[in-house]
């Protein structure tokens, strides 16, 4: 008996979108990094194109952070002091890109300002050749304040700016535009949504080609399902033709994995919820995994073991030659 | 493929004879399409129509129980390729593996380690599904014994990893009463284990790496008459696993190709990703290697999560829950009971360290805009719910943080709770640590 195996075929692609900039390219990179161009569903590559690996990002701060995880202040050690050995150590242990992102104050307390901005993002510039990607705290006039005079510091690598959100996105498209950088569109799990803000994003002058869009997604157990039903959706529809759903979709499965209780903490737990490392790498490498599967082109970790673990994940997902 | 109802009608007698207690055939053919009445009421119907009709309504995947001596486990009768498109229904066993060679007491302890595992997850107790024991022996009279150890400390189901009809036979006298999985039958063995399964009554896993010759195998052994049949395809990667069984999903749903639609048996070992793919990835047994509660809970709570209905959020008990350790100073917050609405408004008051009463109201699953939007979290329901948990003799205060989504609700919660002082919080759970640093005094 011979079974024919089924194969689907497609209308559409998803859109590719380089981040960073060579010396060749107005930049001062040492590599870039393509995400997007799948043809068909992850990973199913006997039946379509799928030209890029997904990237794994590691998350550094400017400052050290006051409320992680013991386990990633003993994962990072002293790296965490400074930004520029932060992202020397991420890109040694592995990262295709270093997603900085600002804290919303200085260590002293005072509010984040956009000179800090500046001098962090020259830094870790210097200190690491890996595209970049630089995000706001998440406070619509601080985000504003950081991320332009970031964009200008940083003006021709091409790093991804964010955070734009539906109520927040104009300031930051525009110094994107005026930079050569492009931007992280980022909604509240809705393919509708998602949808729309790229619209939106697009409509003020934007390229399509330097659009990531981020879906958000909740961490296992935390939502997961929502996030990984919304990016399947949104990958049919792209494959299927909806050319405003064509985005390469980037997600945070860290910062969603190393916020909640099963991860972030080793006390005050169930004692069925066992060992309390092994514990939190699960969560954040299943997390990760999960949303691989549902289309993620970009993942943001925080551990380096994870990106270890995920990195092996992705060799294990190549199809045989 | 289900058929339509017309297509049914062609089937049917079409004399409109009424003893179905339709008035027609036509009707009746409508109510068969609808599952609403079943086909034994027509006298009529001929013997080859009926074959086909029942053909026809039988799942793409095959649904298989396997039973203990007290509970049991149901896979398989999946219907969709995505869970947006509907739902995934039966969730995939995840088993243990024990081995005979490790001798009966180290079997029996590693059982009972795990018989007993439960963890709570939003009010759901999990736990594992059973026990695969191996005869990696080769000798039936330590698999037996390995077997009647299980036994004799779980109720759970069983597979029966046997690789001869021997094997199968000394396992299955240890598990009598019990409805276990034997593994595998082959391109070598198959008769012989076909004739094992059918004494017991068993269903028979099938091992290939080839879906050509899985294919065979399963209607040689329909037609010797086993039908309640599982597939191993021996997948060992990522790639593998995912490019087989996404395959095998589409063969069954999309092509009607009934000699491939059984449920999967999966081997992981140790790789809890490759676990994890496989229970989003159409797995319907799972079999691990190692007992480890902290790796477990993790595929456990993935496997809840990803067979959550998506028309069915998961909801938290209405109530007041305590975080940090709250006194009568601590501040009194409200939301809805929509799961993810109640973690991450519970996160954020827990990561701040601010000591709080968190009301969470019967907002029938639905996160606070929604509820809002449907009536179902409006000031009289969250009035109740302040009164219903006395929360007045909770707190020396008098002051109640409503989501700032809601904020419109102020003015009439301050008439349904008169002496109330009304506060809206943020519209976001993560600016709740920097709302209450500003607003509450300690």
């Amino acid at each position: 008996m011979t079974v024919e195996i089924p194969i689907e075929k497609w209308a559409a692609k998803v859109r590719e979108v380089t981040l960073g900039a060579t010396a060749a390219q107005g930049g001062t990179r040492t590599r870039t990094v393509t995400v997007g161009g799948e043809g068909t569903l992850p990973f199913l590559s006997h039946e379509g194109s799928l030209p890029h690996s997904p990237a794994l990002a590691l998350e550094v701060r400017d400052r050290k952070p006051d409320d992680w995880s013991p386990l990633l202040y003993r994962a990072w050690g002293e790296a965490m002091d400074d930004p520029g050995d932060w992202a020397k150590a991420a890109e040694a242990a592995g990262a295709d890109l270093i997603y900085l992102v600002f804290s919303s104050t200085m260590a002293d307390g005072r509010p984040n300002t956009g000179e800090n901005a500046r001098s962090v993002v020259r830094k870790v510039l210097g200190a690491t050749g890996l595209p970049l990607a630089v995000i706001g705290p998440g406070q619509a006039e601080l985000d504003n304040e950081l991320i332009v005079p970031a964009a200008e510091e940083a003006k021709g690598e091409r790093v991804m700016l964010g955070i734009c959100e539906d109520k927040n996105y104009r300031t930051i498209v525009a110094s994107a535009m005026a930079n050569d950088h492009l931007v992280q569109s980022k909604t509240p799990m809705d393919v509708n949504l998602s949808k729309q803000l790229v619209i939106l994003i697009h409509d003020m002058g934007m390229p399509l080609e330097r659009i990531i869009m981020d879906p958000t997604t909740g961490a296992l157990g935390y939502g997961i399902e929502y996030g990984y039903s919304v990016m399947e959706r949104l990958r049919l529809a792209a494959l299927q033709g909806d050319t405003m759903t064509q985005q390469p979709m980037l997600v945070n499965p860290g910062e969603e994995a190393w916020k909640v209780k099963e991860s972030k903490v080793g006390e005050g737990v169930p004692a069925v919820w066992g060992d309390w490392e092994r514990r939190a790498l699960a969560w954040e490498s299943v997390t990760a995994t999960t949303l691989l599967l549902s289309g993620a082109d970009v993942l943001i970790l925080r551990h380096p073991e994870t990106l270890k673990r995920i990195r092996s994940v992705l060799d294990g997902l190549r199809a045989p030659a | 493929m289900p058929l339509t109802g017309l297509e049914i009608y062609k089937l049917l007698p079409q004399t409109n004879c009424k003893e179905c207690g339709y008035p027609t055939c036509l009707a009746f053919a409508m109510k068969l399409a609808a599952k609403q009445a079943e086909l034994k009421a027509c006298p009529y119907v001929t013997d080859e129509s009926k074959s086909k009709l029942e053909a026809a309504s039988a799942p793409p995947i095959r649904l298989i129980e396997l039973a203990g001596a007290d509970g049991s486990i149901q896979v398989g009768n999946e219907t969709v390729l995505f869970r947006h498109e509907k739902t995934f229904y039966h969730r995939p066993g995840l088993f243990l593996r024990l081995t005979d060679t490790d001798g009966v007491n180290e079997v029996k302890r590693k059982a009972a380690e795990a018989e007993g595992y439960r963890a709570d997850y939003v009010g759901i107790a999990l736990g594992l599904d059973g026990f695969a024991v191996e005869a990696k022996s080769g000798d039936p009279a330590a698999f037996k014994a390995a077997v009647e150890a299980v036994q004799s400390v779980s109720t759970k189901p069983l597979i029966l990893l046997a690789g001869t009809a021997d094997l199968a036979k000394a396992g299955l006298e240890a598990a009598a009463g019990t409805r276990p999985l034997i593994h595998a039958a082959d391109r070598d063995n198959w008769q012989a284990m076909a004739e094992a399964a059918k004494a017991a009554k068993a269903p028979l896993a099938i091992r290939s790496d080839s879906l050509d010759e899985l294919a065979e195998l399963t209607s040689s052994l329909a037609q010797a008459g086993l039908e309640d049949l599982v597939l191993d395809p021996g997948v060992d990667t990522l790639y593998k696993s995912l490019f087989t069984l996404t395959s095998l999903r589409r063969l069954a749903l999309k092509k009607s190709f009934r000699s491939l639609g059984y449920p999967i048996i999966t081997f992981p070992g140790n790789d809890t990703l490759l676990a994890a793919e496989q229970i989003a990835k159409y797995a319907g047994m799972i079999v691990v290697d190692t007992f480890d509660p902290a790796l477990l809970y993790a595929l456990l709570v993935l496997r809840q999560n990803i067979y959550t209905d998506p028309q069915k959020p998961i909801q938290v008990q209405p109530g007041v829950y305590e975080i940090n350790t709250p006194d009568k100073t601590a501040p009194v917050l409200v939301t809805t009971n929509f799961s993810i609405t109640y973690f991450a408004v519970a996160n954020e008051v827990e990561g701040s360290g601010w000591p709080a009463w968190l009301v969470v109201t019967d907002a029938e699953g639905m996160s606070v805009l929604t509820a809002w939007a449907a009536g179902k979290f409006d000031a009289e329901r969250i009035a109740k719910a302040v009164k219903t948990h006395n929360i007045g003799e909770k707190v020396e205060h008098q002051k109640l943080i409503i989501p700032g989504q809601v904020a419109v609700l102020s003015g009439e919660l301050e008439e349904e709770l008169p002496g109330w002082q009304i506060m809206v919080g943020p519209r976001e759970a993560v600016d709740i640590g920097s709302y209450l640093k500003a607003m509450w005094q300690r």
